[in-house]
């Protein structure tokens, strides 16, 4: 009973602490705590469902009218959250996709992404299938790259990427209601999130996903004791390519405008490291990974570097030292890149199986 | 020339090593035992046996179809499944996670039904579920369905590897030195239990195994391998007295009678 109103009074009271301070990124923060603690907290159901539904159905849109820049931020944390059961390459096939259409294609594009990325996935993944472990990231990322240098030379002999100059504008979809882009894309984001989840926690609590898993403890028993390792490996490549695929047309259709560069090799690291803080094989993991991150680098990191910035302007002096005198290889904005590979070190040496490491569901068993 | 399981010549070198040599062996039902000395060939055999390691020449065949060149996945949906001698558990999986896997070959569903839940799935799931509680009844693991297979102990761990190559619904079953690390009062009860299997449902087992009382008791049949070679098959007493047998595990010296210095 306590929980749960400690739960409901620290969700009321960081929204409305949102309301009053827009622009403060520690109260948003403490939003999001206040989200991560409804979902944590030992209290019913149906009173956690509710309070987290208000706040991603109500509360973020509404904050976001308020402030588009936090709609911003949960948009692209939704942006990125499917991309962990992927690999971002597959966003790149999207470059071409929608644009001389009328608008309204591009939701048949959701389906055609969709299956396209799945195909790319499995081509993808022949190559690699008798890779495992670290040199299979190795590969994949390499892929990754390749994929990118090819989107940057194929502007001739045909045309297709148009090459480093990239695409624009590409057309945006029609909205069901009179809602702005924003909030229209927030809902959008949301819904193929949720759709990505439940897919994810149907495939995981199947024999495809015990497959999967046996295969990662020990492939080679897992095909002694019946998994087909090629066909269970392609699908697993087909399905994660097929959520990032999805996104990536959602992607183009946000941003307007894609070129290669959209998708470098930082990105793909930025999606892995958001699974691994997040916690590997963890569904919850992922999307606070994705959260942690987004917010680290979109609002604490920047805010950090922006301020020590306003240290050196106004020339503050530190232990007799006037900081206008910092030699420019020690601009503030370098910082945030090193603090970022900081917490990621800190994070792999304290807590290495991630913030929510996954757990084993307990089952009820035919034993009387 | 029509027994349910057959091996004719196989061969298998790995390098200057032959590690099989024309080995023959053939197999109706009932239990039959391989033994030999360390590096005598019979793990090799196994994985011969279920596709892990193609041979040199030779032909495996399971109820008439050949089963080189298969993949081991297609041989354990044939109805030929196996056990191994260091335990190969998917150890951060629950025991009736492990036992599910075991069973993936017999599962009908596809994506489809993955995906859009229905009652098909529904019930199917749920008889899954339902057997490997059975499955680790039958192996004396009430209980313990929900523990993380790493954390069961050793002969637990033995018992869930023999409960998860059951639930792939063998005819011919290979257990390879399931008794490890067992006290002789575990093997015994183990050995209970494989006879009743093959007394129920009629099952084949082909045992490896070191622990020579457990082979005696409990075999219908022994082959001994030594280098790569098949020395002696038969009936265990036979097999015992053997001379090639007794030298192979304890020198000339022993075999011919001499007195050992």
């Amino acid at each position: 009973m306590i929980a749960a109103t400690a739960a409901v009074a620290f969700v009321a009271l960081s929204s409305a602490a949102v309301a009053l301070f827009p622009r403060s990124i520690l109260v948003f923060l403490l939003f999001q705590g206040s989200l991560l603690y409804a979902y944590v907290a030992r209290i019913p159901g149906w009173l956690r469902a509710t309070l987290l539904g208000a706040a991603v159905l109500v509360l973020m849109p509404a904050i976001g009218t308020y402030n588009g820049y936090y709609l911003e931020v949960a948009t692209q944390v939704g942006a990125y959250s499917w991309a962990i059961f992927g690999s971002p390459h597959a966003n790149v096939l999207f470059g071409g996709t929608g644009f001389p259409l009328p608008s309204w294609w591009f939701y048949p594009f959701l389906l055609i992404g969709l299956t396209v990325a799945a195909g790319t996935g499995v081509v993808l993944g022949l190559p690699v299938l008798r890779l495992r472990g670290d040199y299979l990231a190795i590969v994949t990322l390499g892929f990754g790259e390749v994929i990118r240098v090819l989107a940057n030379n194929l502007d001739k002999p045909i045309n297709v990427t148009n090459g480093p100059r990239g695409i624009s504008p590409i057309s945006r979809p029609p909205l069901p209601l009179e809602v702005s882009y924003a909030v229209g894309f927030y809902f959008l984001a949301l819904l193929i999130v949720v759709v990505v989840i439940l897919v994810n926690r149907r495939l995981e609590d199947s024999h495809i996903g015990r497959a999967w898993e046996a295969i990662r403890e020990d492939q080679l028993a897992a095909q002694a004791m019946g998994v087909p390792l090629v066909r269970a490996k392609l699908l697993a490549f087909a399905s994660g390519a097929s959520f990032a695929g999805v996104m990536g047309v959602v992607f183009s259709a946000k941003q307007v405008f894609i070129n290669p560069e959209s998708f470098t090799f930082l990105e793909s690291i930025g999606v892995l490291a958001m699974v691994i803080l997040g916690g590997m094989g963890s569904i919850p993991g992922a999307i606070v990974g994705a959260t942690v991150v987004t917010v680290l680098n979109l609002q604490v990191l920047k805010g950090l570097s922006l301020w020590l910035n306003e240290l050196k302007n106004a020339g503050v002096t530190i232990f007799g030292y006037n900081l206008a005198n910092l030699p420019t290889q020690l601009e503030p904005a370098k910082y945030e890149r090193m603090i970022f590979g900081l917490i990621l070190v800190l994070m792999m040496i304290f807590r290495p199986q991630g913030i929510f490491p996954a757990r084993r569901r307990q089952r009820e068993l035919g034993e009387q | 020339m029509s027994a349910m399981f057959e091996a004719v010549d196989v061969t298998k070198t790995f390098g200057g090593l032959t590690a099989l040599q024309r080995v023959t062996f053939a197999l109706d039902g009932g239990i039959a035992s391989i033994i030999g000395p360390n590096g005598a060939g019979k793990t090799t055999l196994f994985n011969v046996f279920t596709g892990l390691y193609r041979p040199d020449t030779g032909a495996v065949t399971f109820r008439g179809r050949p089963l080189v060149g298969l993949r081991p996945d297609e041989i354990t949906a044939l109805g030929v499944c196996r056990t191994f001698q260091n335990i190969r558990l998917f150890a951060n999986m629950t025991a009736a996670e492990n036992i599910l896997v075991g069973m993936h070959s017999r599962i009908r569903l596809g994506l489809r039904d993955v995906l859009t839940r229905g009652r098909r799935f529904v019930d199917a799931e749920g008889a899954l579920w339902q057997r490997a509680g059975v499955l680790l009844e039958r192996v004396g693991l009430r209980g313990k369905g929900n523990e993380i297979a790493r954390n069961l102990a050793y002969g637990e761990q033995r018992r869930l590897e023999l409960a998860r190559a059951l639930a792939s619904e063998p005819a011919l079953l290979l257990l390879d030195e399931p008794t490890a690390g067992m006290t002789q009062a575990e093997a015994g009860t183990l050995m209970a239990l494989l006879r009743r299997l093959v007394g129920e449902l009629g099952l084949a087992i082909i045992l490896i195994e070191h622990n020579m009382r457990v082979v005696m008791e409990v075999s219908d049949r022994v082959t001994v391998l030594d280098h790569g070679e098949k020395i002696a098959e038969g009936p265990p007493r036979e097999v015992q007295a053997d001379a090639r047998v007794i030298e192979a595990y304890l020198g000339r010296r022993a075999a011919t009678g001499r007195a050992v210095p």
